[in-house]
């Protein structure tokens, strides 16, 4: 919408902006913190999933509304079972060593954690290199494997993003409070 | 302001408010909250330090490059806005060790540093592999109802809870 504020420097403050309110937010909600990361990885903590959870009903439901006003559009990643399912659990290993992910290592460092310095922000900054050497030998043999592009779940159904968006929200919705029932 | 001061917020506050920023990125910048391609960035930045020009037609730096963009600034961000929010609520501290691993696996740091450099490395490697992490795919991604989101996201966790078990259930 807003397309105007193109001028750069005004985007990078934007950028900005939206950075420290993600990351007072994060630290305010718990999550830049190993212990509850890994309270959530461990399933005895589950402040992690409340935190992802309530973002994605309030972000699905605002963004869509938006988006049905002409306001913004979407940008779905593309992806395929090379890339989302062997990257993703690659991570999903990753991110239980080190008990951080990419954004709350950042606010983790913010927080004074030395750890998340000295081993997750050299480590992932290491891992993504060696991604980036290693992307041209992995494109055609894996990352091209199972392609399904940047498609939505209604796009998928062949339905209007509406018919998932409150459903899906509903039941996510249903979720935390189910998780609040029953003490988690 | 005493609830700018304290230490911890409901966890539904925080992540409403992180909907309402997923709101904003893209009204205002037409951009997705995502965290890992800054360090694709940050990575190549610091190599073309050592070698020069030519890690700019990297295939993959061609695709991600190497400056300072929106999503560079947001990251740092992060660690300004985590700052403020722990020494506002006077919680900051220099730690090395978190007290779940200290618990299982001591107070020394050295091994602690290890691991997270590790654990870091996969992350890393595995972030750009799938093309995002738990803020661009966990976060952004599925609140789009992306397919590649969903899928990596859930597989994110599948993986993390399998080897948090491993590491702390049964060794």
């Amino acid at each position: 919408m807003l397309k105007t504020l193109a001028h750069t420097k005004i985007q990078l403050a934007i950028g900005l902006a939206i950075g420290v309110l993600f990351g007072f937010l994060l630290q305010k909600g718990g999550v830049t913190d190993y212990d509850v990361i890994t309270g959530q990885l461990l399933l005895a903590d589950f402040t992690v999933l409340k935190v992802m959870l309530s973002a994605v009903v309030t972000g699905t439901l605002g963004v869509h509304l938006l988006r049905s006003l002409g306001l913004v559009r979407l940008h779905p990643k593309p992806g395929s079972l090379g890339t989302s399912v062997v990257g993703g659990l690659i991570f999903g290993v990753g991110f239980a060593v080190l008990g951080y992910c990419p954004g709350t290592v950042a606010g983790a460092v913010g927080q004074g954690f030395l750890d998340a310095l000295f081993g997750g922000v050299v480590g992932t900054l290491l891992g993504a290199g060696l991604f980036a050497a290693v992307y041209p030998k992995l494109r055609k043999p894996i990352l091209s494997k199972g392609d399904f592009g940047a498609v939505t779940l209604p796009e998928l159904l062949q339905v209007n993003a509406w018919a998932v968006v409150v459903p899906a929200a509903i039941l996510l919705t249903a979720v935390l409070l189910w998780m609040e029932r029953a003490g988690l | 302001m005493e609830w700018l001061t304290i230490a911890r917020w409901s966890p539904y506050a925080a992540g409403i408010g992180i909907g309402i920023l997923s709101w904003l990125a893209l009204l205002l910048s037409d951009k997705t909250i995502g965290c890992s391609t800054s360090f694709s960035r940050t990575s190549g930045m610091i190599e073309r330090l050592f070698r020069g020009d030519r890690v700019l037609d990297k295939p993959y730096y061609r695709k991600v490059a190497p400056a300072v963009t929106w999503d560079w600034m947001l990251v740092l961000g992060i660690v300004i806005g985590s700052f403020i929010s722990t020494r506002v609520s006077g919680q900051f501290q220099l730690q090395w060790v978190p007290a779940t691993w200290a618990a299982t696996f001591g107070p020394m740091p050295l091994p602690r540093l290890i691991t997270a450099l590790i654990g870091g490395i996969l992350m890393g490697v595995g972030a750009r592999w799938a093309g995002g992490c738990t803020s661009g795919h966990g976060i952004s991604g599925t609140l789009q109802l992306a397919a590649s989101s969903w899928v990596a996201t859930i597989c994110f966790f599948v993986g993390g809870i399998a080897t948090a078990m491993l590491i702390f259930r049964v060794f």
